[in-house]
């Protein structure tokens, strides 16, 4: 931290907010911050990208419809095997693919230099895992009735044994929206810090009085090899959170186990 | 003890978290790797299982390198 923070530049810098506009209807701090920023970049960027792919949408398809066509297929398929095959499946796919090119654009737009990583904000994720398991709970209800709680009482274990595992089938329950959300978070913060770490290791090795500055090809080479990482982290986050809510969502679309 | 000494101690402390996640870790690609050599047609399939095992152990060790850099710049 101390090599680090010898060049000026704090590790953790990046995840600052700025107020980009400032403001405050009714006395409510409404102002649109950097996050807020790319949160509509991400947004607009999706809607774009489908509906500029889409447009005289043929047969035969094109370059970017194929992507397109990619990516629903990538998530129907993961929806139709973890989720549901039929109709519960189609009513959740909507959900599902939001939320995971939500979640897969905002961590590919923060491994871009200098551009903020939303998902590092633990507001963020947290925000994302209570609405996954906010329509988990509601959809339970719904469909099965008080019959959703049958899930804490695990079937074919005997009565003796109850009292111990129904309690851990709870905890392992609201256990989930934590992990969910701290999962990705955690991820996209500590492999932001360790690259900002590595970069700050090559500023002040070529800092340094002569040869050590031939030494600074090995953090920056380490820095490469984690931004290479931290891509293939970035789409796994997204894949791991979309598999996540789908195997959520189907305790509540198939009930007891 | 002082408590910024104290405050670094925890943080290398809380670092060998990433152990437990670095033992899974060889042992999931390890497992693959020899369950694949015995029947490579079956491991394609299975690949994203692979990768799904691969970032769920790997958050765990992000976790306790998450309490060693709350240690570090938050508390």
């Amino acid at each position: 931290m101390i090599l680090a923070a010898g060049g000026g530049h704090s590790p953790i810098e990046q995840f600052v907010l700025n107020k980009v506009v400032t403001w405050k209807p009714f006395g409510i701090d409404a102002s649109i911050t950097n996050s807020t920023l790319f949160m509509i970049v991400t947004v607009l960027l999706i809607c774009g990208f489908l509906y500029y792919a889409m447009q005289g949408a043929s047969r035969v398809p094109g370059r970017m419809q194929s992507a397109a066509e990619m990516l629903y297929e990538f998530v129907a398929t993961t929806v139709r095997d973890n989720l549901d095959d039929g109709k519960d499946g189609k009513r959740f796919f909507p959900f599902v693919f939001s939320l995971f090119t939500f979640v897969l654009t905002c961590n590919m737009l923060g491994m871009i230099p200098g551009f903020f990583t939303v998902t590092s904000h633990i507001i963020v994720t947290a925000a994302l895992a209570l609405l996954v398991i906010t329509v988990v709970i509601a959809y339970g209800f719904l469909k099965h009735g008080i019959g959703f709680l049958k899930l804490f009482v695990p079937s074919g274990v005997p009565v003796v044994l109850m009292p111990l595992l129904v309690p851990i089938e709870i905890i392992s329950f609201v256990s989930r929206p934590v992990s969910l959300s701290v999962r990705l978070f955690a991820n996209m913060l500590a492999g932001h810090i360790a690259l900002k770490i590595f970069a700050g290791f090559v500023a002040t090795l070529l800092a340094a009085a002569g040869a050590w500055k031939l030494i600074a090809i090995l953090p920056l080479g380490l820095t490469v090899a984690l931004s290479a990482l931290e891509l293939l982290v970035a789409l796994l986050q997204a894949y791991v959170f979309a598999v996540l809510t789908c195997v959520y969502l189907s305790d509540a679309v198939h009930g007891a186990h | 003890m002082d408590p910024v000494a104290a405050k670094y101690i925890g943080a290398g402390l809380a670092c060998l978290g990433m152990a437990g996640a670095g033992i899974g870790l060889g042992n999931l690609f390890g497992q693959f790797l020899a369950g694949a050599l015995r029947n490579p047609s079956a491991a394609d399939s299975q690949r994203g299982t692979l990768l799904l095992g691969f970032a769920l152990t790997e958050a765990l060790g992000i976790f306790s390198l998450l309490i060693a850099l709350l240690l570090l710049f938050a508390v």
